[in-house]
């Protein structure tokens, strides 16, 4: 069910895609310029995903597992990134440009450019369900690998890194295909990748089945990545059992301590600091901030109800996913869980265009109501979802839960009362980051919300589309700080916890 | 572990925000449903229940507008419109192109009774879809021939003029260019700012293929892809940079001048950045509309009446001081200090030709600009 909710969009492409027919098909796609694009996506998506991969992991581990100074204020901001949607930060970053010391007389653009944003503003997925995922892990077996001499960093490699080998390899996934179906930021920072060529289509040509056929394109690169993602997890993961969880103990950085700190504090000033003192400069550059004052208490209550509403129907289809994935690995599940990624692949535009048609023909009542946002949500930010839920359900050992069934407890209780207590953190990241994404979700939220409805991503996006900077900047500021309450909540109470302070 | 789980909460607080905005909802649909009493402009002005007897269609006291131009812009005449007419507008704002998307894929089922679009070749575009319905002969005459659809399909609301903004302390002003085409040569190399991905501009290589033809069309991109030109993503990015003296000249749309002094609270003389006009009706002085339709196969009489409105001398007197734009209709002045668009000798270019930008857009790509 849930993953069929996710492939609604995509099967819709599909048929859309087929009406022209094959030879049809093959005329729009079997063109140089698409391999070009195709090429650049693909690049851009390995070097962000990888990039990522070190910043998020470098970032997790010392915030949950060293004594980094700062760790506890640290481990809740390195998660904000993840507020500033990707077209704000790329805005944000061309209006400094003539504060970047390497950008000379120019303007901040290109691959490299693009690479940068992206990282800043995707390392949080893959830092939220790691830094989890550490904080969960019983230090019992880092503690035997080291009292058998092996080193530290053996250590972090051998046993610590496999250990949240599954949260790892989500958390790359879901950067690698935000890289993959990003619009904004490399609009921005004048980059063709291949959603630049379906808008083009779409939004210049007026060419519907062009843009369509050309996203089919981005379903089948998803789905490469999908297949590359799952070969890295072919064992089965290892799992705690029996004992209670034992907080790590923060591994002593000595001289290294305050460079960990500002090499993470660097991340923060680029990813944040950035648009701040962009939006400063906006909101004194302009006479149109007045106008911010209407309209910010609606755009707030917008934002807060249609992000809400998708969290919860997100989080309600990726349980079955994600349990299933965890508990039962095998060929179905697999494709039930690789089914819910393929749509995030695919920019907004093109999963929300296909929701305009199946919702004004076949769901008319639904049409244009927040449940429609919802379910737009739902089929996009799924994978953010069911990854967090895998990752959590996969962490708790299964012995629990047969424990319980042993006992006579039916399945649902087993499920209410042992897996989702266990997986509470992972699901609590898992949520944070939906509502998270919701809140910053545009295109399709322009498409389907609520005719008369405001969020805060929209009004920004009106307001910086007719130059009136002082009017977004509020906008924006509050975007990010309504954002890192979610987050806020999550990483101190359940998710990320700071390795305990050490006395010297 | 407590039964307090995040997913519990997050419920909780999701109801009581749905329940929260669903009452801000009620509120938000303007200053409207109370007819204003007293003054009223023309026949056009009745409250909701005359209209269902004068009108020729259906009339429920609401219109659903479909906007493809930005709320700042629109909202407050459409606030007026409300308060003298008793009709309701309920508004979706998103960008043209989209819009248009949005309208064709809806079809039969769109909820829209009225489409207003940023341009003529979204309107064309729609119109071919069959998405947009015939207009009453009286409203279409009010609007010059040029500036409204053959069919009576859809009907200019405003004008823009494509206009080459210069820096007055880099460039002197007899040094400007007479046509669009001197901007291929040697002497503008690397001074011509250009946004290849925006509608305006493609709308001109429309204009120029249509007119011109392909080849000169593509000799004329080419050259001035060679001429090492200054990209950027919209008319308002050429614009703040040629006022900053990044860029010396560049190729926009005339009102965005005034609508950056207006955010920077400085009188349009008083930038850096002048708009010079193209002369002898030179393509690089393109007008076009931006302009507004019927949509659906019933025409709706309240949806009428917000075309009449918007074509009234009041409505038409708001986007001339408001937008900065021209008016379409006699006996409304354009914005001051801009010439008449008569004078302009404005190119002659059917604008219903201009739907087509699939194969400007790839001619602008094979000459490498975009």
């Amino acid at each position: 069910m849930a993953a069929a909710a996710a492939l609604v969009p995509v099967g819709y492409l599909f048929l859309r895609a087929a009406e022209g027919g094959v030879s049809a098909w093959l005329d729009a796609v079997a063109r140089p310029r698409v391999a070009e694009l195709a090429a650049t996506s693909l690049a851009l998506t390995a070097v962000v995903t990888a990039a990522c991969l070190v910043v998020g992991v470098g970032a997790a581990w010392l915030v949950t597992r060293s004594d980094t100074p700062g760790r506890r204020f640290l481990a809740v901001v390195l998660a904000m990134p993840l507020a500033v949607p990707s077209f704000v930060a790329a805005f944000t970053w061309v209006s400094v440009s003539d504060l970047l010391p390497w950008v000379d007389g120019g303007r901040l653009e290109g691959f490299g450019a693009a690479a940068l944003v992206l990282t800043l503003y995707t390392y949080p997925y893959v830092y939220l369900p790691v830094a989890a995922a550490f904080s969960r892990t019983d230090p019992a077996q880092e503690d035997v690998a080291r009292s058998l001499g092996r080193g530290p960093w053996r250590t972090f490699f051998t046993v610590t890194l496999p250990q949240a080998r599954l949260s790892i390899a989500g958390g790359g996934l879901l950067a690698a295909l935000y890289t993959l179906s990003d619009f904004g930021a490399v609009a921005i920072l004048r980059l063709d990748t291949f959603t630049r060529a379906i808008f083009t289509a779409l939004e210049v040509g007026f060419n519907r089945q062009l843009a369509l056929t050309l996203a089919t394109v981005l379903v089948v690169l998803t789905f490469v990545i999908l297949w590359g993602e799952g070969r890295t997890r072919r064992a089965i993961p290892a799992v705690r059992t029996g004992r209670t969880v034992r907080r790590a103990p923060a591994q002593r950085l000595g001289p290294w301590r305050w460079p960990a700190a500002a090499g993470l504090a660097a991340v923060l000033v680029a990813a944040l600091g950035v648009p701040g003192v962009s939006l400063i400069r906006w909101m004194g550059a302009g006479t149109s901030l007045s106008a911010a004052a209407d309209r910010w208490l609606e755009a707030v209550l917008g934002s807060l109800s249609l992000a809400l509403a998708g969290t919860l129907l997100t989080m309600l289809l990726a349980l079955p996913v994600g349990v299933l994935a965890a508990r039962h690995p095998g060929r179905v599940s697999r494709w039930v869980e690789h089914a819910v990624f393929l749509a995030h692949g695919l920019p907004g535009v093109v999963v929300g265009l296909s929701l305009v048609f199946l919702g004004a023909s076949l769901a008319r009542p639904l049409y244009q109501t927040t449940w429609m946002v919802a379910f737009a949500y739902a089929t996009l930010f799924l994978p953010l979802a069911v990854a967090a839920v895998s990752g959590a359900v996969a962490q708790s050992s299964p012995a629990i839960e047969e424990a319980a069934r042993s006992l006579g407890a039916p399945p649902r209780v087993v499920l209410r009362r042992v897996t989702l207590p266990l997986a509470a953190p992972g699901l609590g990241a898992g949520a944070a980051l939906v509502m998270l994404t919701a809140m910053k979700e545009l295109p399709a939220t322009l498409l389907l919300r609520p005719t008369g409805t405001d969020t805060l991503a929209t009004r920004l996006w009106s307001a910086t589309g007719v130059g009136r900077y002082a009017e977004a900047a509020p906008y924006a500021l509050t975007l990010v700080l309504l954002a890192a309450i979610p987050a806020w909540v999550v990483v101190h109470r359940t998710g990320v916890v700071p390795a305990e302070g050490v006395r010297a | 572990m407590t039964a307090r789980s995040p997913l519990a909460l997050t419920g909780t607080a999701a109801a009581l925000l749905l329940g929260l905005t669903a009452c801000a909802g009620g509120g938000t649909s303007a200053a409207s449903s109370q007819p204003a009493s007293g003054s009223v402009a023309g026949s056009s002005a009745a409250s909701a229940s005359d209209t269902a007897q004068a009108g020729t269609g259906a009339s429920d006291g609401k219109v659903t507008l479909y906007s493809g131009r930005d709320e700042n812009l629109v909202q407050p005449v459409l606030d007026q419109f409300t308060q003298e007419t008793g009709i309701d507008v309920e508004v979706r704002y998103d960008k043209t192109a989209a819009m248009a998307a949005q309208l064709i894929e809806e079809g039969d089922s769109s909820p829209a009774d009225v489409f207003l679009a940023q341009d003529a070749g979204a309107l064309g575009a729609t119109a071919k879809e069959g998405v947009l319905t015939e207009m009453d002969e009286e409203t279409l005459e009010t609007v010059p021939e040029q500036y409204r659809d053959d069919e009576g399909r859809w009907v200019g609301l405003t004008g823009r003029v494509r206009v080459l903004a210069y820096n007055e302390d880099t460039v002197t002003q007899a040094d400007l260019p007479v046509t669009v085409a001197e901007l291929t040569e040697d002497e503008w190399k690397g001074r011509v700012g250009v946004a290849p991905t925006n509608a305006s501009f493609q709308t001109f290589v429309t204009a120029l293929r249509t007119v011109e033809g392909e080849d000169e069309a593509r000799e004329w991109l080419e050259g001035l892809a060679e001429n090492d030109p200054q990209i950027r993503e919209k008319n308002g990015e050429i614009l703040a940079d040629v006022d900053a003296g990044t860029i010396d000249v560049g190729l926009i749309n005339h009102y965005y001048l005034y609508e950056m002094a207006k955010e920077k609270g400085v009188a349009p003389e008083d930038m850096k950045a002048s708009l010079h006009f193209f002369e002898d009706g030179d393509l690089g002085s393109l007008v076009n509309v931006s302009g507004i339709g019927l949509v659906g196969e019933q025409e709706d009489a309240d949806a009428q009446k917000l075309v009449d409105y918007l074509l009234s001398e009041k409505g038409q007197q708001y986007f001339v001081e408001e937008t900065f734009e021209y008016p379409m209709v006699d006996g409304v002045e354009p914005p001051a200090g801009l010439p008449a668009l008569d004078d302009l000798e404005a190119p002659d270019v059917d604008l219903n030709d201009l739907d087509d930008l699939q194969s400007s857009v790839q001619l602008i790509q094979e000459s490498g600009l975009l």
